[in-house]
């Protein structure tokens, strides 16, 4: 057992263990907390919104199974396509399926840009710390990261009006190119907003990450072999800290949710961010259950594939 | 001299020292400043304002105005002084921020000290289940406990609280790791110290030095939980914050008619107390813990 469990093998097998684990954690609570509400679950699940009488009765017979049963069967398959959402009226997660690629594409942009940006400016002022373009990032890093996302976007609305409001797309608008140029003109502000708070963690990830190198001997030894300083910051310190930022930037996938969330309800963004919102202004019980199960287990998964990669990228982490 | 007394003239050493290294720190002392404004206003804030200007039915002035001399920051969609409801919101996003880190510290607390102190199955159950807390995203979870509980100001504060204190667990836990091997731990249980003894007596006291700073910077998180979750429309309608009046210029398109004035002050009032505690706990960490001290 304990020679199974060592090496990179054990090491792979305890984390998928361990997401699995987790998996039915989230399963488990995400079934249980809509349960456990006092009262009337139809008035919770309806919220006063008039239902046709056999959708109710077909939702009270639901209901009243035996809970054991309920939960085996959301057990055996958390995302059937029978749960519909109470607000549209459609299978969640179909609802789901259609918001997942604008989310994508807004989301994967900022980090992009606020990664590689963030970086940057982690090097640069993590390598000279202390000096005035330290603190001058420090500062405005500091106050980024204390801005609500959701406030900048409104204020680069009231600032930059001239950009579109909302929206993904100008109606009307066809043909490949237009289609694409459109979307980026509406992606402007959204993005800008996510990256400009993305940018702070990040430039603090990497300039940590780096400040911690520079403690190192072999930086010392590069020099003593008479290494140029630039060098020695872009061979030997740069690509040690950039590990530890890049396992953490996938670690991180759940403030990048709770990011999306406000600014795409901010900018009426058609993504899941905005999904939620209007599960939760419902509350369409059904559809922030799906929504919630699908983001963490997008967050456990991306905290599986970080500790794999870190693996491949930095052996000794399995072999330990 | 009795051991009471010299126990006291080291603490208040200790203490003079603690101080001088802190006072070093330029930009805590600028935090501590701007967060000792902001608490005046909360304290002061009904001889500040009036608060018969938080009453919709008492409401003279027009909807939507521009900052003016009667009301210097303009007003809300019902006709409301925007800077009354700034001042009084400033209660409210304290309050929400200090209790609901104290629920966070007491349970990352127990639980981090009992998991280090126990050590072996305990350890291994309690933080596995502080790893799920860890994972799950903060603001779906959040938002989920507080669609089910309702909105109300302690059910807000109970949120953020039971969803912030997994980091001040593994922090605890790793800390009460090291201190349960230092040699006078042995010397306690050999004179006869029972768990809670060693925990409350020795563990705890030199947990707490590091235990602080992260409480410092858990606020500033918790400040900013608030806003969001208020935002969002899960705060209590009938308490007036910062995020609620950001969400009530969402709601009546403040941002379509240009209205700066709804906007800006209290995202504005976030980013300074989240800034200033943000600020003082980390002046706290590397005063409290020199280790962290930079290229040294």
């Amino acid at each position: 057992m304990t020679a199974f469990l060592t090496g990179t093998r054990g090491y792979v097998i305890r984390k998928i263990g361990w997401s699995l684990g987790t998996m039915l954690f989230v399963v488990v609570f995400n079934f249980f907390l809509f349960r456990l509400l006092p009262g009337d679950p139809i008035g919770l699940y309806s919220r006063g919104r008039n239902m046709a009488p056999e959708q109710l009765i077909k939702l009270r017979a639901e209901l009243n199974r035996p809970i054991g049963a309920q939960f085996l069967e959301y057990l055996s398959n958390p995302f059937a396509s029978t749960i519909n959402s109470v607000r549209f009226n459609r299978p969640v997660w179909e609802l789901v399926a259609e918001r997942v690629w604008p989310t994508v594409l807004l989301v994967g942009t900022a980090i992009l840009i606020a990664s590689v940006a963030g970086v940057w400016l982690g090097i640069r002022s993590g390598w000279r710390r202390g000096g005035t373009f330290d603190r001058v990032t420090t500062g405005v890093t500091n106050t980024l990261y204390a801005m609500p996302e959701f406030w900048v976007g409104m204020v680069l609305l009231i600032a930059l009006p001239f950009f579109p409001s909302g929206g993904i797309s100008t109606p009307g608008v066809t043909g490949f190119l237009d289609t694409v140029l459109d979307t980026a003109w509406h992606m402007v502000l959204p993005v800008t907003a996510l990256a400009i708070v993305y940018l702070a963690e990040y430039t603090s990830i990497m300039r940590a990450s780096l400040v911690d190198e520079l403690r190192q001997d072999y930086l010392q030894l590069a020099r003593a072999k008479g290494l140029r300083e630039d060098l020695v910051r872009r061979r030997h310190a740069v690509p040690n800290a950039l590990l530890p930022t890049m396992t953490l930037i996938f670690l991180n996938l759940g403030f990048v949710i709770g990011g999306a969330i406000t600014v795409e309800t901010v900018y009426s963004w058609p993504g899941l961010g905005l999904l939620s919102y209007e599960a939760l202004r419902g509350p369409d019980i059904p559809l922030l259950q799906a929504v919630f199960l699908l983001f963490s287990i997008g967050v456990v998964v991306f905290t599986l594939l970080a500790d794999l990669l870190y693996a491949v990228l930095d052996p000794r982490v399995s072999t330990q | 001299m009795t051991a009471r007394s010299i126990t006291w003239a080291r603490r208040r050493t200790t203490l003079a020292r603690f101080w001088r290294d802190f006072r070093s720190h330029h930009s805590a002392m600028a935090g501590l400043a701007i967060l000792a404004v902001f608490a005046l206003v909360a304290i002061f804030a009904p001889l500040l304002a009036d608060p018969d200007g938080l009453n919709v039915a008492k409401a003279t002035a027009k909807s939507h105005q521009p900052p003016s001399a009667d009301y210097w920051l303009g007003t809300d969609q019902n006709g409301l002084s925007i800077l009354t409801l700034l001042v009084h919101g400033t209660r409210v996003s304290l309050i929400v921020g200090l209790s609901a880190t104290a629920i966070a510290i007491v349970i990352g607390t127990l639980v981090g000290i009992m998991a280090g102190f126990y050590g072996g199955w305990a350890r291994s159950l309690l933080m596995g289940f502080t790893d799920w807390f860890l994972v799950i995203p903060f603001l779906p979870l959040a938002i989920v406990l507080a669609t089910v509980l309702g909105a109300s100001l302690f059910n807000i504060i109970v949120v953020i609280g039971v969803t912030s204190w997994p980091g001040t667990a593994r922090l605890v836990c790793a800390q009460t790791l090291s201190v349960r091997s230092r040699p006078y731990m042995e010397r306690a249980k050999a004179l006869g110290a029972g768990d809670w003894h060693q925990m409350t007596r020795h563990v705890l006291p030199n947990v707490m030095p590091v235990v602080l700073a992260h409480v410092v910077l858990t606020v500033s998180i918790a400040i900013l939980s608030e806003t969001t979750l208020s935002f969002l429309g899960l705060g209590d309608p009938t308490a007036q914050s910062w995020g609620n009046i950001l969400d009530a210029a969402y709601g009546t398109g403040a941002m379509s008619n240009g209205e700066w004035w709804f906007v800006l002050p209290p995202g504005i009032c976030v980013v300074l107390v989240v800034l200033a505690f943000t600020l003082v706990g980390r002046a706290l960490e590397v005063v409290l813990n020199p280790r962290l001290k930079e290229g040294r």
